[in-house]
């Protein structure tokens, strides 16, 4: 859940989506590399095959639900330790996700930030994965998803609430309320049409790295479109 | 008075008759033939004064022969640091043929510093707050040598917003402060290549405006200097030009800088186009059959088609000046050659202007003439090209052909569309509007991302493009959008709407008198109504 933070109460914030937005990684990226780092090769070997197998079907179901795709997925981490998610996270950071960060990333928070403005990442990817890169950005406030554990093992559920879609403007909202942010003075930055409530609830939308259904989104209502690969 | 008037003065200088032939009137992207009332005065650019037969060697004397310092090739010493500014692709318009004049120029000097022993050399286009140049476009602009020697890591756009890349030089004693691309700022010498389109442009406006940040921008781009400009395309009675001036003084004190101007002649078009810039009493009959082939064709065409078509004609511009060396003298004797080719002689004020706007501008070269640029032309660039005093009467009428659709580039123009749909249905107070918003839109980070990154203009460029217009809406009694296809743009823009000029002469008739003085300019052109 959101780490607090020191920061004074300001007027207005910016809020991230992650993947996709600030890094050039998705949730596969992560899938992808646990997979490849099983206690036995051949469990390597089995776990990257099904991953790789089960691409067009988190494709397809992306675009169909972001709620079944989330439930489709996570369910890849079935069985898996958390000492041994937790202890490949920073590989996971420094191999994977520290060179995807878009260049542009940088400029923006830093700008963002020089504004006065609370730096907050809504992902939906797994706090495990989050955590490194947020120190990285200098960001304290962050919500992501987080698995359900019973006895160190994942169950390949998430624990409520679930990152996405209308729970990411929900979250913002109730957020906003507590800390005195002024919504019409925030900015909100996505890649994902999934995000569109997001958009909607922030003064200040702004999409990057769209894909064309979004891109054609962000044309008809006028919001900026930006590209910090 | 109107006898007087219909005298003719000037060859530019057209008097409707009885037996007149119609009027060729741009509006956006189309052109369309009305009648004028008799008497109507219509302004003509003049015509083109003769290209220099030899510009590469008019380039190189000037290099050679310099105004207030030494030829270039004896400031040059091997090792040295060098920065070349050229200026961006905003001019000319429409942008010329290739092989461009300041390719030309790049390439010699260029030749120059290798043959002198000077490697470390940068060029940097001066585009300030305008949206970076496009690869494809500096490649067309430097030539491909040029291009291939220098893109991207020695050849690229100023950067306003890049902190580290910029210094502050100095401050005047007006409290405006200056910082300016550090790259040039710390370089032995600075070759600043210019190319003068309208007396606004060039002098010190090149270094201290083509290289600054947005903090030294708005100390001058600002609606109080520019409704004490009279006009800003009169340099000597150009406030904006004498704080400008102020600001060249400092870049002088602390830079060596080697000033390269160009002046050229007013051939925006010739063979298939060039009836455009003709008197239409004068069209023989290939001229009529060339514009109703190009009605024809343009008429069969969505708009974007016949936007792209008016974009591919390159403009036929060819060299009248050059000189080199120090900024002031150099850019005096510029200036003179200039008003040589755009000054029209013209006697008495009118009370109704008439001008078509044509889809040049430039600030939408490979883009739309959005509602905002409209208005910048308009009220900016057309009601302020003159000198000594406006064309237009106080509280005179102005009448704008254009359709004035809603429609925006958001790749290149994103602020300008909130600036437009969110600020000026609040309120079109300049001074209002520059308190208030400027800097929340200065240093909104999308805009900021999207100027550095991409190819958007600067987020506080729609707010110029506003007090631009500041002079014309201070001025003119009314605004008439004639041919206006919605409602609400002129409504947001502060003008009354008609649908087609006939109806825009009747209303401005029923404020100004059924005896009210006619003028209009026939665009597109470049030229300064030298009013005595």
């Amino acid at each position: 859940m959101p780490g607090r933070l020191q920061e004074e109460s300001l007027a207005g914030a910016a809020f991230y989506d992650l993947e996709g937005t600030l890094v050039s990684t998705n949730l596969v990226h992560t899938l992808g590399f646990y997979a490849r780092r099983q206690t036995t090769l051949m469990q390597s070997i089995t776990k990257t095959a099904t991953t790789f197998l089960s691409l067009p079907v988190f494709a397809v179901t992306d675009q169909y639900s972001r709620k079944v795709f989330n439930d489709l997925y996570f369910q890849r981490y079935k069985g898996q330790s958390e000492d041994r998610l937790r202890y490949f996270a920073h590989d996971l950071f420094e191999d994977v996700i520290k060179p995807a960060v878009f260049p542009g990333t940088y400029e923006l928070i830093e700008k963002s930030r020089s504004l006065g403005l609370r730096q907050v990442v809504i992902t939906g990817a797994l706090d495990l994965s989050v955590k490194p890169l947020m120190e990285h950005l200098g960001i304290t406030e962050f919500v992501t998803n987080r698995l359900e554990f019973v006895n160190g093992l994942a169950t390949g559920r998430l624990l409520p609430p679930v990152m996405a879609a209308a729970t990411k403007a929900s979250w913002i909202r109730t957020y906003s309320e507590r800390e005195g942010i002024s919504l019409s003075d925030s900015y909100a930055y996505t890649d994902s049409m999934s995000d569109l409530p997001m958009l909607s609830v922030v003064g200040h939308p702004a999409v990057v790295n769209p894909d064309m259904r979004l891109r054609q989104t962000a044309l008809h209502h006028d919001w900026p479109i930006l590209d910090l690969k | 008075m109107a006898l007087q008037l219909r005298k003719k003065t000037h060859e530019s200088v057209v008097y409707i008759d009885r037996d007149s032939a119609p009027r060729i009137i741009p509006s956006g992207e189309d052109f369309i033939l009305e009648d004028l009332p008799i008497g109507t005065r219509v302004l003509y650019p003049n015509p083109p004064i003769k290209g220099l037969p030899n510009r590469e060697a008019a380039i190189r004397y000037a290099l050679n022969h310099p105004l207030g310092c030494d030829p270039l090739f004896a400031q040059l010493e091997p090792g040295m640091r060098v920065t070349i500014a050229v200026d961006d692709i905003s001019l000319p318009l429409p942008p010329m043929a290739t092989p461009d004049i300041r390719q030309t120029i790049l390439e010699i000097v260029c030749d120059m510093l290798s043959g002198h022993g000077v490697d470390d050399v940068h060029i940097i286009i001066a585009n300030s707050l305008h949206r970076k140049m496009t690869e494809w476009e500096m490649k067309r602009m430097a030539g491909q040598r040029i291009f291939d020697e220098y893109y991207p890591d020695r050849y690229y756009n100023h950067d306003a917003e890049w902190q580290d890349g910029l210094i502050k030089i100095g401050e005047t004693k007006h409290k405006e402060p200056l910082s300016l691309n550090r790259r040039a700022a710390e370089s032995d010498l600075l070759i600043y290549v210019n190319l003068n389109f309208v007396p606004m442009d060039g002098g010190h406006k090149s270094v201290a405006v083509g290289l600054c940040d947005y903090e030294s921008l708005r100390a001058h781009h600002d609606p109080q200097t520019i409704r004490d400009s009279d006009s800003y395309m009169d340099p000597a009675r150009s406030e904006l030009n004498h704080k400008v001036i102020r600001l060249g003084k400092i870049v002088d004190e602390q830079l060596n800088v080697f000033h390269i101007e160009t002046a050229i002649n007013n051939r925006m078009y010739k063979g298939d186009m060039d009836f455009l810039t003709k008197n239409e009493d004068d069209f023989t009959a290939f001229d009529r059959m060339k514009f109703e082939a190009m009605r024809y064709t343009m008429g069969k065409m969505p708009r974007s088609a016949r936007r792209k078509l008016l974009h591919s004609r390159p403009a036929q511009y060819e060299l009248i000046a050059c000189h080199a060396g120090k900024t002031d003298l150099v850019h005096e004797k510029i200036i003179a050659k200039g008003f040589e080719q755009y000054a029209i002689p013209v006697r008495g004020q009118a009370d109704i202007l008439i001008t078509g706007i044509p889809d040049i501008s430039p600030y939408n070269v490979y883009s739309i003439l959005n509602p905002l640029l409209v208005q910048v032309m308009a009220l900016g660039y057309h009601f302020n090209f003159y000198r000594n005093k406006p064309l237009l009467k106080k509280g005179g009428v102005m009448i704008v052909h254009h359709p004035c659709f809603d429609d925006f580039d958001h790749q290149f123009h994103p602020s300008y569309i909130e600036f437009f749909n969110r600020l000026l249905p609040e309120t079109r107070d300049a001074f209002v509007l520059r308190e208030k918003y400027e800097r929340e839109f200065a240093n909104n980070p999308s805009y900021v991302e999207m100027y550095r990154r991409g190819n958007a203009y600067h987020g506080a460029h729609p707010f110029f493009m506003w007090y631009w217009g500041e002079n014309g809406r201070q001025h003119v009694g009314k605004v008439i959008a004639a041919g206006a296809e919605t409602a609400h743009v002129p409504a947001i823009l502060g003008w009354e709407r008609a649908d087609n000029l006939t109806e825009a002469i009747a209303m401005a008739r029923s404020y100004m008198g059924n005896s009210a003085e006619i003028t209009m300019l026939h665009q597109p052109m470049i030229g300064i109504a030298d009013m005595e």
